[in-house]
């Protein structure tokens, strides 16, 4: 069998990454569109890892690491904005979030 | 066996761990991963695109074990897979979203939306079939025990030295309480 490389690990993330794009710019629930972009965040925090392996040294993790909290305060932030939306028009589409729309 | 598997055999029976079954829990854990995304983005009821996505979470999670990033395995299941996904399920509880799983659940311009996603794959493949000479065949085995001690040196340690990302540290943790703030004071009621 043919080694596993950084490269395996590279295709991976890309793949993840589409595939969280593909919810963003797809899907009309809000709170799946917020998943799909912790999708994405993962395929960014596995890039990174990889190739902090690919180095040797731990920048890519303690990056990683950066990135899971920023992740975490972003999910709060925007679940916070959504509930405070949904209280206001009991609707969880995006497409049906168009106050400021001209 | 190319030199890059010799390579890594060799230095990590040296450090007294072998690595067994190597591509195969690579592609188990790297499809478990691409099949709960697509199951995230596809599914209708939202509780199940959470579920997904944990399990993707801890698909990556045991990426990172192959990576010999222990520490930041350990980060993505307590931090992810516990915190944020549990956040996630409990809004999705709070919200009312019955109603919306019996509606249409992708956009009216669905196509536009797959093919700048196509586009964006076509763009990642030819870099990473443009770039495939630039990777080194052998990678060096990090070690596993010291991965913490390391990772607390660089985060925690004295900003001149050995500590790289103290600042970005003490950064992190007021971005953390500006995010409390802000989602505390979004959801009350009146302010």
């Amino acid at each position: 069998m043919v080694p596993i490389t950084t490269l395996h690990y590279l295709v991976v993330a890309a793949a993840l990454f589409v595939l969280g794009v593909i919810g963003v710019l797809t899907r009309r629930n809000v709170v799946i569109v917020l998943m799909s972009i912790e999708l994405i965040l993962n395929a960014v925090n596995l890039n990174l890892v990889a190739f902090s392996r690919m180095w040797g040294n731990l920048h890519g993790q303690v990056f990683a690491i950066f990135i899971t909290v920023d992740a975490a305060a972003e999910a709060a932030v925007g679940l916070g904005i959504l509930i405070s939306f949904f209280r206001n028009k009991e609707t969880i589409n995006v497409d049906e979030i168009d106050l400021l729309k001209w | 066996m190319n030199p890059g598997m010799t390579a890594g055999l060799t230095s990590a029976v040296n450090a007294g761990m072998t690595p067994v079954g190597t591509p195969w829990f690579f592609y188990v854990l790297a499809g478990l991963a691409v099949a709960s995304g697509v199951a995230v983005i596809t599914r209708r009821n939202a509780v199940h695109s959470a579920l997904a996505l944990i399990v993707t979470l801890l698909a990556v999670a045991g990426l990172y074990l192959m990576l010999y990033a222990p520490f930041v395995a350990g980060v993505q299941i307590i931090v992810y897979a516990g915190g944020i996904m549990v956040l996630f399920l409990f809004v999705i509880m709070l919200v009312n979203i019955d109603r919306s799983s019996k509606e249409r659940q992708f956009n009216r311009i669905w196509p536009v939306g797959l093919a700048a996603a196509c586009a964006l794959l076509a763009l990642f493949v030819s870099t990473i079939a443009k770039g495939k000479a630039l990777f080194p065949d052998r990678l060096m085995t990090l070690p596993e025990s010291s991965n913490t001690q390391q990772i607390a040196t660089m985060l925690y340690g004295e900003a001149g030295k050995m500590g790289q990302y103290t600042f970005a540290f003490e950064i992190a943790s007021l971005l953390l309480l500006v995010a409390i703030l802000g989602a505390v004071i979004m959801t009350k009621k009146k302010i």
